[in-house]
């Protein structure tokens, strides 16, 4: 049956519809659990705050495993759920420079405008920011384009890449989930700081 | 102690299973997860369009996006992120954090604050266009469907961000 738009049960209209409400759910998780402020986010990297490795993987393993059961059930068809495709020297490169853009901005696209929502300029300042730098792609284009479609290996999933049954590769990223949990803890108890 | 008392933020494991559960509902209805830049990136072809017509025919890029997108507008990633700003503001709303400020440790100006916090932006932006999304449209939502593009993002921003972090210290700590 899902998903819902694939199938048909609802219109463009109503897909772009219920976009927003998921947008209010989104953006209503991300303030409520400390993504609107960058030093908490960039806690992350000093180890005095690891909201977001607990959130984010907890994020990642529950849609991972409800969308496995969801399957099973069959509720939902995978073959009709978007994979994003792999293009191994962009996702890498464009991954490196997102990561120094983090670790200067403190902000990712969707915490800066969540941020922004409840007054925070330096987000809007980096909202400014995102805007140059993908003008600076889209206009710089054919400059990037070979860089931009290199090593691509169409839609692989990492249970197909390791051979082994997606339900095996969900334990196996839980199981390392959980370790990080752990690690996480830990080290927010080595570098305490007081709450900001 | 503050005159307001400020609500607390959720328990992360809590926020995260809700989290997990938005981007369920996006690929239950929608057939794929969540994003942010996409989005900016429909406001920029927009733009572009409407400003420099001529320019947006000419040049690669655009030609290239103005195919495959009757309005760049009206797209799913443009909607969900007005229900973004929307959510935010009800949370922060609710446990009274709304105010105008300028964030920085208190070893910063807010100044430099700024500065970098455009420059962090421009990075950001130029790689989500590259990684082809960024951190919920590639990595998050791609690690949820086990792409092993996303897991390369994820690996490859998170890993740069720490290894950069002694460098950028000042700025948080």
């Amino acid at each position: 049956m899902a998903p819902l738009i694939v199938n048909e049960i609802i219109s463009p209209d109503t897909n772009l519809f219920i976009a927003f409400l998921i947008g209010i759910g989104f953006g209503f998780v991300l303030e409520g659990s400390g993504f609107s402020s960058s030093r908490k986010l960039a806690g992350m990297f000093y180890g005095y705050d690891t909201t977001v490795l607990k959130v984010f993987f907890t994020a990642a393993i529950t849609a991972m495993v409800g969308m496995l059961f969801f399957s099973l059930f069959g509720w939902i068809d995978l073959d009709f759920v978007y994979i994003n495709p792999t293009y191994v020297t962009s996702a890498l490169i464009g991954g490196v420079v997102m990561g120094i853009g983090f670790i200067m901005g403190g902000f990712c696209p969707g915490t800066a405008f969540c941020a922004f929502s409840i007054g925070k300029l330096d987000a809007l300042a980096f909202i400014g920011g995102l805007i140059l730098g993908i003008v600076f792609f889209t206009e710089g284009y054919p400059l990037f384009e070979e860089m931009y479609k290199a090593n691509y290996l169409g839609t692989p999933t990492m249970n197909e890449l390791l051979d082994i049954p997606r339900g095996v590769f969900a334990l196996g990223l839980i199981l390392m989930a959980f370790a990080m949990f752990w690690v996480g803890e830990w080290a927010e108890k080595k570098f305490p700081r007081e709450e900001y | 102690m503050s005159e307001v008392k400020k609500t607390k933020y959720f328990n992360p494991y809590i926020g995260g299973v809700l989290l997990g559960l938005v981007l369920l509902a996006a690929n239950f209805v929608s057939g794929r997860g969540l994003g942010a830049s996409g989005a900016i990136k429909s406001v920029v072809v927009s733009t572009v369009n409407t400003v420099a017509p001529s320019h947006a025919e000419n040049s690669a890029f655009y030609k290239n996006y103005n195919e495959n997108h009757e309005n760049p507008m009206k797209s799913w990633l443009v909607f969900q992120m007005m229900g973004v700003l929307v959510g935010g503001f009800l949370s922060g709303a609710f446990a009274k954090r709304l105010k105008f400020k300028v964030e920085h440790s208190p070893k910063i100006s807010s100044k430099r604050r700024i500065i970098f916090a455009i420059l962090g932006g421009m990075f950001f932006g130029f790689g989500s266009q590259l990684g082809r999304g960024c951190t919920s449209g590639s990595a998050l939502s791609g690690m949820a469907v086990l792409s092993v593009g996303g897991f390369l993002t994820m690996a490859a921003i998170f890993g740069t961000a720490f290894m950069l972090a002694y460098f950028f210290r000042k700025n948080w700590i």
